[in-house]
């Protein structure tokens, strides 16, 4: 099982939910993620034996039908509207329920419900990953190397936030989609990142979480009131930057900084992607952080190495995303933009005006990164001091193993 | 060569889609590798865990309600050159990563 099949339970498992809390409404969110459970179970002890059916989409969405029938069945004395959902259960062919078109727009409904303004955004993060990609809860927590009781409570607390509003947010309401978008667009953003940059050891993690930063990002810009020129920006990052994941990480759980990158290893189709998406992001007259740091990946994208890349121009590019959207981690790239276009220095000099912030005191890359540019200046031990106080802070041993050859460089 | 049957017994399910996917992928490539050596007869088929039980003053009622661990979740059909050899082939039942059990039991012939 490969190639289409990849993730199949997984991604199945949102759609489904997604639409029978379409049909159940928000506040059976719980009865929805029962019934999906049941299917599952019938598919993987039927599977077992006969094998994944040609067409397991519809073989899954005929048993998750049944399987809401047969709930409802059980709750209809309990409950007074059961009645209704059944016959609308019954009475629709399952084809209608769970059609192609309907599909995107659970997804879509799913995930601006779970973009709730009062969830913090990690807790956004987590509930579109366990709701929509399928992730258990504790696949969540590993992937945000959290404890899974802590993960638990996070995402119950959510679910019942979500329950309580008892609406599914209206994708077909242009100004509340309008007000809503920007936060999923985050949501989604984060959730790239948190794959890109996070803290799990496992290559297939982040692969992962970036595949369905991108797959959920698609889904927005198939829909006429999401595919606006900041989510075609979003894309374009995040095709751009996910190019560079096959190398930046090997197969061995080998972390490559980006000199070092084997850039045949990167991936064109995606850079092509990334390429189009930024020509439709060239639209309108609004330039978010999106288009900033997607014209950034661009940069890199076309040189043909570390050297000839264009640091100038985005030593600018970051410039201008600090003035729009200052953070700590910008200010951080900016310096190291700046050290690669006018020497180490200068990056230095400009690494000292961030060098007290909080935000970065967790961070093993700002220790990394002043290491390297000591480094490159000719001071070793200093440089190794920088090193090792970033080793103290590495996150997982593919961290701590990148970090340990940085200190041997010191030593040579 | 003798026939055996594989009763699966008990057997949770994993908790997580990705988990279930990876069951499945298991199962087929257990049950396929059985097939590819010439020792699966009939693959067989998973068993509804409950129907109904029929005593001997002919009362019908629902069940078996056994518990989990020791309900027959679904059965094969292999042949092998003795119990022990059929015992191997079932070592490398995916059930038995799962809390399961698999039960060998030799077909007994009926021609006398």
């Amino acid at each position: 099982m490969s190639g289409d099949l990849e993730h199949l339970f997984r991604r199945e498992a949102g759609r489904i939910v997604a639409t029978l809390t379409r049909i159940f409404g928000m506040h059976n969110l719980a009865l929805a993620e029962d019934v999906v459970q049941e299917a599952f179970c019938r598919a993987l002890e039927v599977w077992k034996f006969g094998g994944v059916p040609q067409n397991p989409s519809a073989w899954l969405t005929v048993t998750a039908r049944n399987c809401a029938l047969d709930a409802l069945r059980r709750q209809r004395t309990a409950d007074s509207f059961a009645p209704q959902l059944s016959y609308a259960l019954e009475s629709a062919a399952a084809e209608e329920l769970f059609g192609p078109g309907e599909a995107r727009d659970d997804l879509l409904r799913m995930m601006f419900s779970c973009c709730h303004p009062r969830l913090s955004e990690t807790a956004q993060i987590a509930l579109i990953l366990h709701i929509l990609c399928g992730f258990s809860v504790e696949e969540v927590a590993s992937a945000f190397l959290q404890g899974a009781a802590a993960m638990e409570k996070r995402i119950t607390r959510a679910k019942k936030l979500l329950a309580d509003s008892r609406r599914l947010f209206d994708v077909s309401a242009p100004r509340e989609f309008v007000t809503r978008l920007p936060v999923v667009q985050s949501a989604l953003y984060l959730l790239f990142n948190e794959g890109y940059h996070g803290a799990s050891a496992d290559a297939a993690v982040h692969a992962e979480l970036c595949a369905e930063a991108m797959r959920l990002t698609a889904a927005l810009l198939e829909h006429p009131l999401g595919a606006t020129p900041t989510s075609y920006a979003l894309a374009a990052l995040m095709c751009l930057n996910a190019a560079r994941l096959p190398a930046r990480l090997d197969a061995a759980g080998d972390l490559h900084a980006l000199p070092d990158q084997d850039r045949a290893r990167w991936d064109q189709r995606r850079i092509a992607d990334g390429f189009r998406f930024l020509e439709l992001s060239a639209h309108g007259t609004e330039l978010s952080p999106y288009h900033i740091e997607a014209a950034i990946a661009a940069l890199h994208a076309r040189a043909p190495s570390a050297a000839g890349t264009d640091w100038a121009q985005i030593a600018a590019l970051y410039d201008t995303l600090i003035a729009i959207r200052p953070s700590p981690i910008v200010a951080l790239n900016r310096a190291i933009a700046i050290a690669e276009s006018e020497g180490p220095e200068r990056g230095l000099a400009e690494m000292g005006q961030i060098a007290g912030d909080e935000r970065l005191r967790g961070y093993p890359f700002h220790s990394a990164a002043l290491g390297e540019l000591e480094l490159r200046c000719g001071r070793r031990e200093r440089a190794s001091a920088h090193f090792r106080a970033a080793l103290s802070l590495a996150r997982n041993p593919t961290e701590q193993r990148f970090i340990t050859q940085r200190i041997q460089a010191c030593e040579r | 060569m003798n026939e055996y049957v594989f009763l699966y017994r008990g057997g949770n399910p994993p908790p997580s889609p990705e988990q279930m996917q990876q069951v499945v992928q298991k199962w087929t490539a257990w049950l396929k590798s059985l097939a590819d050596q010439g020792y699966l007869l009939d693959r067989g088929h998973p068993l509804e865990r409950s129907g109904k039980v029929i005593d001997g003053g002919k009362v019908i009622t629902d069940g078996p309600f056994a518990e989990a661990k020791d309900l027959v979740g679904g059965f094969s059909l292999v042949k092998a050159r003795d119990v022990s050899q059929a015992a191997q082939l079932a070592l490398g039942c995916p059930i038995l990563e799962r809390g399961g059990q698999v039960e060998v039991r030799p077909v007994m012939k009926l021609d006398v």
